[in-house]
């Protein structure tokens, strides 16, 4: 039995307002600013490996965080405890094991949980990579029009809340790659064709706004026909 | 929602992170010396340096620039640029008539064989939401004024798909060797927040 669990909707900010002026670029930023992001990015990488799971998993892991888990350590405090929630779900590490860690490092004397016998996913990817050489034919081709579905995915997915429900045309037919919200899931690869879609900034949203084109690569079941 | 919930009170990120390390690593299941070399590849070996050498290429070099548009995966390899988050890279020239930038909404998908890493302010909420809501307007508060007159296309990564921007060679470059101009190229040109000047 696979266990899906949703997300908390934080990391589908696409079109929201509230967050304030742009962000000023600091041309001397270094890669790293802390130490332990460095760790932490290290670390993530690694444990996608260690827990028998994958990049669309760990997506989902992240963007099943609460607003607080994700954004108030920054990009890799969500990377940290996205790794964190894959080694849990495998049972790499026990619930508690880091917290009670962190106290002893600290200089705590904590008894720390028993090492749990791990549940990795019964899953092999069936290449490297994402991209998949597939038979099927494209059920959409460049300059026809689509429509962005409106989807209640019940786990991960990659399709945008501002995309669904708005009509553009098929500008680019992309690599054909594994779906995210069933490899997420280790349910299946799910190869298909991706197409990048150009929607008009005024379909997109109704009321005034600036004029601009939106591209955004899909994937073929998040899309349907349009007239 | 989430399974790594922390006790009441905040454990320090440099802390939680040395402790998941640490528990890691008593059991063999991590390397620290692999996860050095991650570190250092991405701090030293692959950044925005290997971007403004195909920028500064396609500027020289009409024929390589055809490739690029063409199939950039296939001419960027050339230069031996591949890896992690460069699967599939598609690159999209900047021009007087069209402006294009680049974001990812859902998550901070970026192409790091090319560019490294992403800076912060690619990460930052506030361009996550809103560049694909009021570019001009965005560009605008990171010090980018386009004329009124310049299209504006938004490119949001949702698939394994990697865009990136091959900015416009600024005026008075004529003379400039390939290295020369591979110096004037900024990450954030490269991803479309600014452009390249002389």
């Amino acid at each position: 039995m696979i266990e899906i669990q949703p997300a908390s909707g934080v990391a589908d900010m696409g079109g929201d307002s509230g967050w304030g002026r742009a962000p000023i670029i600091d041309p001397d930023e270094v890669v790293f600013p802390e130490k332990w992001e460095g760790r932490a990015f290290a670390l993530a990488l690694l444990s996608m490996r260690v827990s028998g799971s994958n990049l669309d998993a760990f997506r989902h892991a992240m963007n099943r965080l609460d607003r607080e888990h994700y954004f108030d350590d920054g990009y890799y405090g969500r990377w940290l405890y996205g790794a964190e929630n894959l080694l849990l779900d495998s049972a790499i590490i026990a619930p508690g094991a880091v917290e009670a860690r962190a106290a002893n490092i600290a200089g705590g004397h904590v008894d720390e949980p028993p090492v749990p016998e791990s549940n990795k996913p019964d899953y092999a990817p069936t290449a490297g990579g994402s991209i998949r050489q597939i038979d099927a034919p494209r059920k959409f081709s460049v300059g026809q029009r689509v429509r962005a579905k409106t989807m209640n995915a019940p786990g991960h997915t990659r399709l945008q809340k501002y995309t669904q429900g708005h009509v553009g045309t098929v500008a680019i037919v992309e690599p054909a790659q594994i779906l995210p919200d069933t490899h997420a899931h280790f349910i299946a690869e799910n190869a298909q064709w991706v197409y990048t879609v150009s929607f008009d900034s005024r379909e997109l949203y109704q009321e005034n706004t600036e004029n601009f084109t939106l591209n955004t690569d899909l994937y073929e079941d998040y899309l349907e026909a349009a007239s | 929602m989430s399974k790594a919930q922390p006790s009441s009170d905040r454990i320090p990120m440099n802390l939680r992170t040395e402790a998941l390390e640490q528990l890691l690593v008593e059991r063999g299941l991590v390397d620290p010396q692999v996860m050095d070399t991650f570190i250092k590849t991405y701090e030293k070996d692959v950044g925005p340096l290997n971007g403004a050498q195909v920028v500064a290429k396609a500027w020289t070099d009409p024929e390589f620039k055809q490739r690029l548009l063409d199939d950039g995966t296939g001419a960027i390899a050339e230069l031996g640029f591949k890896g992690p988050q460069g699967e599939h890279l598609v690159v999209v020239e900047n021009s007087a008539e069209v402006h294009n930038v680049v974001v990812c909404t859902l998550c901070s998908c970026y192409p790091w064989p090319l560019l490294g890493l992403p800076p912060a302010w690619y990460k930052d909420p506030a361009y996550r939401s809103r560049v694909v809501r009021e570019p001009r307007t965005v560009l605008a508060e990171m010090g980018l004024e386009l004329p009124t007159d310049t299209e504006i296309t938004v490119w949001d990564s949702s698939s394994e798909v990697r865009f990136f921007v091959l900015p416009q060679r600024p005026p008075g470059t004529e003379e400039l060797s390939e290295a020369e101009l591979a110096a004037l190229v900024t990450r954030d040109a490269m991803v479309g927040v600014a452009q390249v000047s002389a």
